[in-house]
């Protein structure tokens, strides 16, 4: 056994509970039905814990709890909020290397992102938000002598948000930390495939965060995820997802007559301009790199740069060094500090992506690396990262394939370059790398989509706002913007006139 | 010729489901987290626009896609299999664990010619 011990070279997987319950009104509550389902790991498909198979009743409980704790929350000071946000980024901030060790263990996805990435973001997006609510302003403007016009902003009330599995935690934080920064109580419906680490998180919490503002209900799609996006005392929705789940609950909000926000996914271009190529330098070898972020997060990010766009003329000196690159992956245990690449978050996800690659194949696209499942963990879901030539007509170009799978092209001229990245249904990322200072600005003004990286990619700064543009949704993430999502504008409009109007 | 069939083990799975929720409807997600992937529900409840196509009937159960996604599916026949997994969308099948998935072959040209044309929009009856 200890020479086993002794040849694994990954970090200690975290000692989860049995089985973890819903957090409503700040106690742990078990499901009223008495259910539970299995939460498995898809680093080698072993239990996590058994977490609450909630219903609608479960949800009703939730909401009553943010609507009874909105009464107070909704009236605290910036100053109190901002306390207690600060208070949850330091509790992360202690806690990181474990939480990090969880959400490995639970989305699949490598140490080094989580240790480098999604909790260090937690932490700063909480402190963000806890920063910006202070030095905040309303406005008030003299609209005559005798009339004055007061803009308060008010929190909307009862949030519901719909968390997806790709960064539990991140997205988790990129939805609470503006909402409680606002005034709002929560109920947080984690994705099925990654409840615990939200769970492990608010037993961090605990004490912190007032009894009843974040509310977590766990359950399956159709039992829990819908009740509360139907919910009639919910006065906004919240989604990150796909887009019949989008429609649907715009559907629902539609009933209510309750605001959403909607982040939908995308196929997002990666535009490579000759002038990269210009010299092998420092900037080249960062261009690469950019070409093979597709590769990041397993490629379970909605902003993937799914599609590489290649100026042809550089197409082969660029695409040799892009392959090498994607070629030294390191695939391996995702708790392995060394691992570049871990699992993807589910078998259904991973057979999705494995038909994808099917159908690629089948269309006629050229694999130039990859193509096909790695067995880095028994039992885990792992595929190898993959990158295919063909033409933005076909549906691996087209379509969301959600796993480490890069589709390139080619361009002659800048308008081509535009032409190809805007034919999608979606626009939320877009990266553009180039090295002429006049088209850094022109052509990605050109791109339809909400995100444009220009000479970067995937970097998400909490003051920098995010979201889709076409069939990728609406609404923004992050920056203080964000932070209008939840609330209502108050008009106070005051005369100071004593005369009457004089109509009767 | 039809443009899309199921797989055996996905037939199986519906009848589970048309037994619990009764008669049943898919509409095919675009992107993102659980996209990509067909969501069953329960008929009527997710409401049919006049940007949504009807690609045909399986097992009692009308399979719709939205109009812009389907230009660029048309050319490929799809046949609704099952899988285990955890999904994450309304989709009814869910709490099963188990999820349906599209696996897609490209039509024959003989075949393409034979397809009858899609329907657009909802149906007089829903």
């Amino acid at each position: 056994m200890e020479t086993l011990e002794l040849v694994e070279t990954h970090v200690n997987r975290p000692k989860f509970r049995s089985h973890y319950d819903n957090y409503i009104g700040g106690k742990w509550v078990p499901p009223v039905g008495g259910e539970y389902f299995d939460n498995q790991s898809p680093v080698d498909g072993s239990l996590i814990a058994k977490m609450p198979r909630s219903k609608a009743a479960d949800v009703d409980m939730a909401v009553d709890a943010a609507q009874k704790a909105f009464e107070t929350w909704g009236k605290t000071s910036a100053t109190e909020r901002s306390k207690i946000l600060l208070q949850i980024a330091d509790v992360i901030e202690k806690n990181l290397e474990f939480l990090a060790r969880v959400e490995t263990v639970e989305n699949g996805k490598a140490l080094r992102e989580t240790m480098a990435a999604d909790l260090p973001l937690c932490v700063d997006h909480f402190r963000y938000f806890a920063g910006v609510i202070r030095a905040e302003e309303g406005s008030a403007t003299e609209l005559n002598a005798d009339t004055l016009s007061l803009i308060i902003k008010e929190p909307v009330g009862v949030v519901g948000q719909i968390i997806p599995w790709n960064f539990p935690l991140l997205m988790a934080t990129w939805k609470l930390a503006p909402a409680l920064a606002a005034g709002c109580c929560v109920v947080i419906k984690p994705a099925e495939q990654t409840p615990t680490s939200i769970a492990v998180l608010f037993e961090l919490l605990e004490g912190i965060v007032p009894a009843g503002v974040v509310n977590i209900v766990h359950g399956f799609g159709p039992e829990a995820g819908k009740p509360l996006a139907q919910h009639k005392r919910v006065n906004k929705v919240a989604f990150t997802g796909e887009t019949t789940t989008g429609r649907l609950i715009m559907q629902y909000a539609s009933e209510n007559l309750v605001p959403v926000t909607m982040e939908l996914g995308g196929k997002s271009p990666n535009i490579f301009m000759k002038s990269v190529a210009d010299a092998d330098d420092e900037f080249f070898d960062k261009c690469v790199e950019g070409a093979v972020m597709f590769a990041l997060n397993q490629g379970e990010i909605c902003t993937c740069p799914s599609r590489l766009l290649v100026h042809e003329d550089i197409y082969d000196r660029f695409m040799e060094r892009v392959i090498a690159r994607t070629k030294a992956i390191k695939l391996g245990h995702p708790l392995d500090p060394d691992t570049m690449m871990g699992a993807q978050a589910s078998n259904d996800q991973y057979e999705k992506i494995l038909s994808y690659i099917d159908i690629g194949k089948q269309e006629g696209a050229e694999v130039l690396t990859g193509g096909g499942p790695a067995d880095s963990v028994e039992g885990g879901y792992y595929i190898q990262p993959t990158i295919f030539k063909g033409h933005n007509k076909m549906r691996i170009f087209q379509e969301e394939i959600f796993g480490p799978v890069l589709s390139v092209t080619t361009f002659k001229t800048p308008e081509e370059a535009v032409s190809i990245a805007n034919d999608t249904l979606y626009g939320l990322g877009a990266g553009f790398w180039s090295r002429d200072a006049h088209e850094l600005y022109t052509i990605p003004r050109q791109i339809q989509a909400g995100r444009v990286w220009v000479n970067c990619y995937h970097d998400y700064p909490a003051h920098a706002p995010f979201g889709g543009y076409k069939k990728s949704g609406f609404g923004r993430e992050n920056h203080l913007m964000m932070l209008n999502h939840y609330r209502q504008v108050k008009n106070l409009l005051i005369s100071y006139s004593k005369n009457k109007l004089g109509f009767f | 010729m039809s443009r899309v069939d199921l797989t055996p083990a996905a037939a199986d799975i519906l009848s589970q489901l048309k037994a619990e929720h009764g008669p049943l409807m898919f509409h095919q997600s675009g992107g993102c987290c659980d996209g990509s992937s067909p969501m069953c529900f329960a008929k009527g409840d997710f409401i049919i626009g006049e940007s949504d196509v009807l690609l045909g009937q399986i097992d009692g159960c009308d399979f719709w896609m939205s109009e812009d996604q389907f230009e660029y599916w048309k050319h490929t026949h799809l046949t609704i299999d099952v899988t285990p997994g955890r999904g994450a969308s309304f989709s009814l099948e869910i709490p099963l664990g188990v999820r349906f998935l599209i696996r897609s072959r490209l039509f024959e040209m003989a075949e393409y010619e034979q397809l009858p044309p899609v329907h657009m929009g909802p149906l007089a009856t829903q």
